[in-house]
């Protein structure tokens, strides 16, 4: 078996704030196989996003990546010069970001913003590189491509300004996309269309997928594998049939347990109790002790990794799949 | 985008007619002009011939109404004072203030932005600290005392450049102009240096506060993820992004520069329609006031039109009324 696309050890990613550092990535590991689509979920703040965002070693200050390894094809991209971290972003790694609205540039065509994506990896001339963003346009299903390289952001509807940003990433064939909820701004029944272009998409092209949503449901229809994060830590991961089927932790059990479909009419939905802990200060040992219903003396301390065949789990009383 | 631009027209048109009755009615309210045409011993008879002459006898109303009819004609009056057509006195001086005004926008313009995109860009370098300290130098620094120490310096001591006049010119549209020579250059170069300061550092900080909000938009943000280089997302997304206000800027200011260069022209020589203004204001010479202040408007009615059709090229969400995103 050749060596993992990605493979992530032990990643940290805090923010040193003037309250205090927030340790919004910590410990973060996994791998990642060519053209497989992994599920990144969590709620809010559980650093899910900035888990991509150290990918692509765009952090903001005041963050920054604090320990921890990020072998890309066999490379560590952290602490790597900028320059040779720019010539990898967009040309091997690319990412979609949640609000098409906000990310494209209202004030300049999209024929400009792709050809100046293009031109952003090798020299290619004006010509060449609007031939390439149309084509790619086509490829992302807008019609009549070539024509609307003269438009604006505010020409296009919600979905099909998401469908330019997909094909922005898609213009240097990368072996890895980054989605940051790329559906979540979008209506409903676009969501499932670009959900299931994306997939089609990547797998035409080889190309590996990670996929960060808070929403289960969506990435149970999307991906191989999921990883669920809590407080910057991945507290379950496995196949995504098996994790959703049985889950491990009692977080990722929450979590399905409060998807709308789970419920039945007129029942009230489930959700989990308490919100998400502030960074700051956590508890020591499990920090989603204090919202789990299975939690004891125990918890207290730092949970052991549950191992299951192919599955993964942090947590001191995990859910045991009934077969 | 004709629509646009024909709405625009029409606004201009009425800001203009308004214009014009208030000054009209603002001038005619200070002194009368007829103690300081005649000599004080001229007979009653000469007084009179004077004032009607000059119809200065006709109602507020008939006069602004006599003088609206000859301005639509392009027809601004004859100067009391010096006995010759406003229109030609006035053009006679503008260029000099035109170029002057010009010069000292571009100046604070084309040297302001970089600066201030640089001071955004890197807001906590030593670099970006002394450029904020020089724009606020700019702002607070009295616009005559900068005019001195730049004589005293550049023309008295060092002797590189005329510390006043306008030097020689070129004929170009039958008026000259300075900017067309290196000797000509040489004498524009201190007051428009002297005029560019203020406007270098309202560009500096109108540039830096753009470029600062910018950055962190998830435009660059996925600019960024495209791979683009920093100075590409600066050269061509940032500076898009935040032309919006410095054209304004830039248009409110030439228009202020062209009216009220007065101190500077004062200061260096310069014989543009500054000193026109004092001078007419000084001997009451109500038409060239007048003929002067209505130029001034149309002038700034232009240069705001100009902007408005600028902002509609700058941002495509501008061009078709109210359907922006």
């Amino acid at each position: 078996m050749s060596a993992p696309l990605l493979e992530v050890r032990d990643l940290r990613t805090h923010f040193f704030t003037r309250a205090g550092v927030v340790k919004a990535v910590e410990g973060v590991s996994f791998t990642l196989e060519r053209g497989e689509i992994l599920g990144l979920v969590g709620e809010s703040g559980s650093g899910k996003t900035v888990t991509g965002f150290s990918l692509i070693g765009l952090v903001d200050p005041p963050g920054r990546i604090a320990g921890g390894s990020i072998r890309f094809d066999g490379r560590d991209l952290v602490g790597l010069p900028p320059g040779e971290m720019r010539a990898i972003r967009g040309k091997r790694i690319a990412m979609v970001f949640q609000d098409p609205a906000a990310t494209l540039n209202p004030v300049m065509t999209i024929g400009t913003q792709m050809a100046l994506a293009v031109q952003a990896h090798g020299g290619a001339g004006e010509r060449a590189a609007r031939d390439l963003a149309g084509r790619t346009l086509a490829r992302v299903g807008i019609p009549d491509a070539a024509a609307r390289l003269d438009a604006y952001p505010h020409e296009f509807s919600g979905g099909m300004r998401q469908r330019v940003a997909i094909a922005v990433a898609l213009l240097h064939g990368p072996e890895l996309i980054i989605a940051d909820e790329p559906t979540t701004a979008l209506d409903v029944s676009i969501q499932a269309q670009i959900l299931a272009e994306m997939k089609q998409l990547a797998r035409q092209s080889g190309t590996a997928l990670i996929w960060i949503s808070h929403d289960l449901a969506t990435v149970s229809s999307l991906a191989d594998r999921v990883l669920v994060m809590y407080a910057g830590r991945i507290v379950e991961s496995g196949p995504v049939s098996a994790v959703l089927r049985a889950p491990l932790h009692p977080y990722t059990r929450g979590l399905l347990d409060s998807l709308p479909a789970m419920a039945r009419p007129g029942e009230k939905l489930n959700q989990i109790p308490g919100s998400t802990p502030s960074l700051l200060s956590l508890p020591p040992g499990c920090p989603f002790a204090p919202r789990c219903p299975r939690a004891t003396e125990a918890c207290r301390t730092d949970p052991p990794v549950v191992t299951r065949p192919g599955r993964l789990a942090l947590c001191h009383h995990p859910l045991e799949a009934a077969a | 985008m004709l629509g646009y631009v024909i709405q625009r027209l029409i606004q201009a048109a009425i800001v203009m007619l308004a214009m014009s009755a208030l000054v009209f009615v603002g001038v005619y309210a200070i002194g009368n002009p007829i103690d300081v045409l005649i000599s004080p011993d001229a007979t009653q008879d000469i007084r009179e011939a004077a004032i009607r002459h000059y119809g200065l006898d006709l109602p507020l109303w008939q006069q602004y109404l006599a003088f609206l009819g000859r301005l639509l004609q392009g027809d601004l009056g004859r100067s009391f004072v010096l006995n010759m057509p406003v229109l030609d006195l006035v053009l006679s001086r503008l260029p000099a203030t035109l170029e002057l005004a010009l010069a000292s926008v571009l100046i604070g313009a084309f040297i302001g932005i970089p600066l201030g995109v640089y001071a955004g860009y890197r807001p906590d370098s030593v670099l970006s600290r002394a450029i904020m300290a020089l724009s606020v130098l700019g702002f607070s620094v009295p616009t005559f005392w900068i005019g001195l120490i730049l004589i005293l310096t550049f023309a008295v001591n060092l002797g590189w450049l005329p510390a006043g006049d306008r030097g020689p010119t070129v004929e170009v549209l039958g008026v000259g102009w300075s900017f067309l020579t290196w000797e000509g250059l040489q004498f524009l170069a201190l007051p428009a240096l002297n005029l560019s300061l203020f406007k270098l550092a309202m560009m500096i900080r109108l540039s830096r506060a753009g470029t600062r909000e910018v950055m962190l938009s998830d435009t660059v943000k996925f600019a960024r993820a495209a791979g683009l280089s920093e100075y590409t997302i600066l050269r061509r997304h940032v500076l898009r992004l935040i032309s919006i206000p410095l054209v304004t800027v830039f248009g409110l200011e030439f228009g202020s520069t062209l009216a009220f260069a007065v101190v500077t022209e004062t200061i260096f020589s310069w014989p543009g329609v500054g000193k026109l203004i004092i001078d007419s204001i000084t001997s009451l010479d109500r038409p060239v006031m007048v003929g002067y202040l209505v130029l001034v408007a149309f002038l700034f009615v232009t240069i705001n039109l100009v902007v408005d059709l600028t902002y509609a090229l700058l941002d495509p969400r501008l061009r078709r009324g109210g359907r922006a995103a």
